[in-house]
């Protein structure tokens, strides 16, 4: 360890008394930055050098172990994940072992939440660690010992010697408070990229104890129990509270700002900084009546958007592209096309959707002088402290860069590029204006309507067959915005939209999908036409990553088209993907979720009626994501009188590698599954040539209860072999095309539009 | 206008100097520094702010603190001594929730109906649910808990609890 600062003083607490005390501790005012009371207190405490061991793992005088972890949990319990590999390796029971993250001066940067990566990537680093460990302590065992290395055993931290009872010693004896002092081999790389390789060799999977069983998630009982501080609940001293005053228009630029219109407010304060409007006051409910209160002029020359929701799909098909790419090219797909006996070919439609957290943004920013804290609930804090010193910085005209630590708390879910990050811009910006801590909160209709969004697109498919109906080629052919407007990390002023309120300029980056399995068709191809933005700066429409980025949206497109092809070919959907599939993983799976829903093979729809006039159906689907493979049946009902649809059952086949937590990957699995029934069958952002109409829950639902399945069955298939595979978005992308399959099996029509609303489904029903 | 309102929460008497057309998630959060409710929409659309007053599941959010005429229990105020009430207990057996940003609401609703309706049918629970929104789609889970109290509290089950 290096330094006796507070920072360290926070870690010993948490040794003390587990993970569930770090946030508490985070959260008492003034542990670690007392007011005022100089930068230094706010600067790192830890020596952050990815290629020491002491970086990663400490174990303290009584054995316990703290693992300094550079991703995230949100909820889904990767973090009990990461304690359980940390546990296996050094023969630790898990209870003993202390995740702390979310703070970028405690933890090396492994990238944050970002792909489903938590497990797969950085969880295979700390195996590394975890097992180089323990042979540097294993060494210093043989030689207290006086012991050959290959005696030697540990359970449960003690190390024993073989054949010799008596002869033992404890890892708190080995190491207590002190440090390993013992590099560890790191590739150079941070984020998602960072590997480490020890001398050791990790335990082989057929000896595990505690990795593949269900480890309880260790942040689940001060949730339930309401002791878990949020970071919703920090408040520091001398704390003001900030709202932020949005435009009537996307875009429209601040005239006039009549800040006596807020005099009558006790202690509220407006800044404005170009178009940046912000109010901050001592009692919460003072600045939200401040926000509204606030009388500003708005300039709305050149603001608003080109089209609205009502005509997005036809502007996409007629916009010129900004960029295109041929993704995937095999064999001659146009040629067999042009040849073929028969043609298909079919559009698919998906909408803007919001991230829409259950709060809308919240950070809290102490900025002092040189250096600045801020408390965020972003899924990459490293990122918002780095984006925050270059606000800053900008902010000041200076050459410096300002220290900026970030510190994650829990918050509302996040899935990607949420408002979160915006939020903690909001609350340096205001920090910085007023000289004090300041507390932002975005209000719903910010959440709803300002957050960045999923990108709406359109998807061509056309497929070919010869004369005996076996297929020849498919052409799947995207076009839409990119899912990347505003970049995943909001690590520079650019990516954010107080960046862009004060002049930094938007950088839209490319980045669109491809679908993802091993059919083997003889000819394919995979192409896409990436649309500006359709407003570049400031804009509520920027999008950025959303759970599974453009996942839903291609794979509802390719996987319903598969479903259309086997059927033009005569053959059950089921079977036709067996048929097709190359992957055994593939086909395991599809043959999984087959079994588990006892699936009925068809050659037609089958529209089968209840008694109660309910149209009931099935449908499969089925696709890979970063060496994660999963196949979703869906049973659906289909009400006529309502045109509601409701999902009664999902049946999966998962193979996500290695199973490190069965209990919370089924868990993992059912959110997906759920969020993405949601997405298909209730959301869609409207917009008007002015400025985005879905600004709460009442205009942009979402699933609830009643919506809920009856039941969802799962069969993991574990692949040790593989090492462990992200689980937390790969289910998100069979969800939609599993449903839409269904839906067709149910009422005999294809429904290419998402969601699949009421309305829309009557009107589908009664062929208007 | 500040006012001095007297509240009573979780079975003590609060005195909160405030607008008395501040909601009173506001006092809750903000002058008693309870971790349950929480400010999801300020719009009682979401539930995550839900508190029982009288007994029954209201939204925290929109209900101003003039308003505020009968007795509060929160989250904070379920826990008896060191045992989580079942409700909580069921929640934390089926790891309900992910996040948990929402998950106040869906357990104080859940407590709600439960007194009101010990037994309750698959289609009670589910009712008595609507409105409550979970980002994370964890309401299988959440569902899985319901039962899992219902279960424990049934007064047949020998789970009955003191009121």
């Amino acid at each position: 360890m290096n330094g006796r600062g507070p920072a360290i003083d926070i870690a010993r607490r948490d040794l003390l008394k587990g993970a569930a005390a770090l946030v508490v501790a985070l959260g008492m005012p003034g542990i670690f930055a007392p007011r005022r009371a100089g930068a230094g207190a706010l600067a790192p405490a830890r020596a952050l050098d990815p290629g020491q061991l002491d970086t990663w793992l400490a174990i303290d005088g009584e054995g316990r172990v703290t693992g300094y972890w550079g991703k995230m949990d949100m909820g889904q319990g990767v973090d009990t994940a990461i304690a359980q590999m940390v546990a296996e390796e050094l023969d630790v029971a898990v209870g003993r072992v202390t995740i702390v993250f979310g703070d970028s001066a405690m933890c090396a940067d492994q990238g944050g939440a970002s792909g489903s990566t938590g497990v797969e990537r950085s969880g295979v680093a700390f195996r590394a660690a975890a097992a180089e460990a323990r042979l540097v302590l294993l060494e210093r065992a043989a030689e207290r010992l006086d012991a050959p290395l290959a005696d030697l055993s540990v359970e449960n931290g003690v190390v024993r010697v073989a054949g010799r009872p008596g002869r033992s010693i404890s890892y708190a004896a080995l190491i207590g408070e002190g440090s390993f002092a013992a590099p560890i081999t790191w590739n150079g790389e941070y984020g998602n990229g960072l590997v480490l390789t020890g001398r050791a060799t990790p335990k082989d999977p057929a000896l595990y104890r505690v990795v593949g069983t269900s480890v309880p998630r260790k942040d689940i009982a001060g949730k339930i129990l309401a002791t878990t501080q949020y970071l919703h609940h920090l408040r520091v001293p001398g704390m003001l509270h900030g709202r932020m005053v949005r435009p009537p228009v996307a875009g429209a630029q601040v005239r006039t700002v009549r800040r006596e219109s807020v005099a009558d407010i006790p202690g509220a304060e407006v800044v404005v900084v170009r178009d940046f409007v912000g109010v901050v006051a001592p009692r919460e409910w003072d600045a939200i009546r401040a926000a509204r209160q606030l009388e500003v002029e708005w300039d709305e020359t050149g603001a608003g958007f080109p089209t609205t929701s009502e005509q997005l799909f036809q502007w996409i098909r007629d916009a010129e592209p900004a960029r295109s790419k041929v993704e995937v090219d095999i064999g001659d797909a146009q040629g067999a096309l042009n040849t073929a006996a028969k043609v298909l070919a079919a559009e698919y439609e998906w909408p803007f959707q919001s991230h829409a957290r259950m709060a809308a943004a919240a950070a809290v920013a102490d900025v002092q002088g040189d250096a600045a804290i801020v408390w965020t609930d972003s899924q990459k804090p490293f990122d918002t402290a780095r984006g925050a010193a270059l606000l800053l910085q900008a902010l000041r005209k200076t050459e410096h860069t300002p220290g900026v630590r970030s510190v994650w708390m829990p918050g509302p879910g996040s899935y990607g590029r949420s408002d979160a990050g915006d939020g903690a811009m909001d609350a340096v910006v205001l920090s910085e204006a007023v000289g004090a801590p300041v507390r932002v909160q975005w209000m719903r209709d910010e959440g709803h309507a300002w957050d960045p969004k999923g990108p709406a697109s359109v998807v061509t498919c056309r497929a070919g067959f010869d004369a005996a109906g076996n297929p020849l080629a498919w052409h799947f052919h995207l076009k839409g915005f990119s899912r990347r407007d505003q970049n995943s990390r909001e690590d520079a002023p650019s990516e954010a939209l107080a960046g862009h309120l004060l002049g930094h300029e938007s950088t839209p980056q490319w980045v669109m999908g491809s679908p993802d399995n091993s059919y083997g068709f003889p000819n394919q191809r995979y192409s896409w036409e990436a649309l500006a933005p359709l407003r570049r700066q400031a804009s509520p429409l920027r999008t950025s990553h959303f759970r599974d980025p453009y996942g839903p949206e291609v794979h509802f497109a390719a996987e319903s088209f598969i479903d259309e092809m086997a059927f033009a070919s005569g053959v059950d959907p089921l079977a036709f993907r067996l048929r097709h599939a190359r992957d055994e993983r593939d086909i395991a799976v599809l043959e999984a979720a087959a079994d588990l829903a006892g699936w009925t093979p068809r050659t037609a729809p089958r529209r089968q009626r209840e008694a109660n006039g309910r149209y009931v159906g099935t449908g499969i689907a089925y696709a890979r994501r970063g060496g994660s493979v999963n196949a979703v049946v869906a049973e659906v009902e289909v009400d006529p009188a309502t045109g509601r649809v409701r999902v009664r059952r999902f049946w999966v086949g998962a193979d996500h590698g290695l199973v490190v937590n069965p209990f919370t990957l089924d868990r993992t699995i059912e959110g997906n599954l759920l969020q993405a029934a949601s997405r298909t069958l209730f959301e869609e952002v409207r917009f008007d040539r002015r400025r985005v109409l879905t600004e709460d829950w009442a205009s942009y639902p979402i699933l609830e209860a009643a919506d809920a399945p009856d039941e969802i069955r799962i069969r993991q298939i574990d692949r040790p072999e593989l090492g462990p595979r992200g689980a937390g978005e790969p289910t998100t992308r069979v969800a939609p095309p599993a449903i839409a399959n269904a839906v067709f099996d149910a009422i005999g029509i294809r429904l290419r539009r998402v969601p699949f609303t009421p309305s829309r489904v009557q009107a589908a029903l009664s062929g208007t | 206008m500040a006012n001095m309102f007297t509240i009573n929460v979780d079975g003590e008497e609060r005195r909160i100097e405030a607008d008395g057309s501040m909601p009173l998630l506001y006092a809750l959060t903000g002058d008693l520094g309870l971790r349950g409710p929480k400010f999801g929409c300020g719009l009682a659309q979401c539930g995550a702010c839900t508190v029982l007053h009288d007994g029954s599941a209201v939204r925290s959010c929109t209900l101003p603190l003039a308003a505020v005429t009968g007795k509060v229990r929160t989250l904070d105020g379920l826990t008896k001594g060191v045992e989580p009430h079942p409700v909580q207990a069921a929640f934390i057996a089926e790891e309900a929730g992910q996040c948990a940003y929402c998950i106040n609401g869906w357990i104080m609703t859940a407590v709600a109906l439960l007194e009101r309706n010990p037994e309750p049918s698959e289609g009670e629970i589910r009712a008595a649910l609507a409105g409550l929104k979970c980002r994370c789609g964890t309401h299988m889970s959440i569902l899985r808990a319901i039962r899992r109290a219902a279960a424990a509290m049934a007064p047949r089950a020998g789970g009955g609890r003191d009121a």
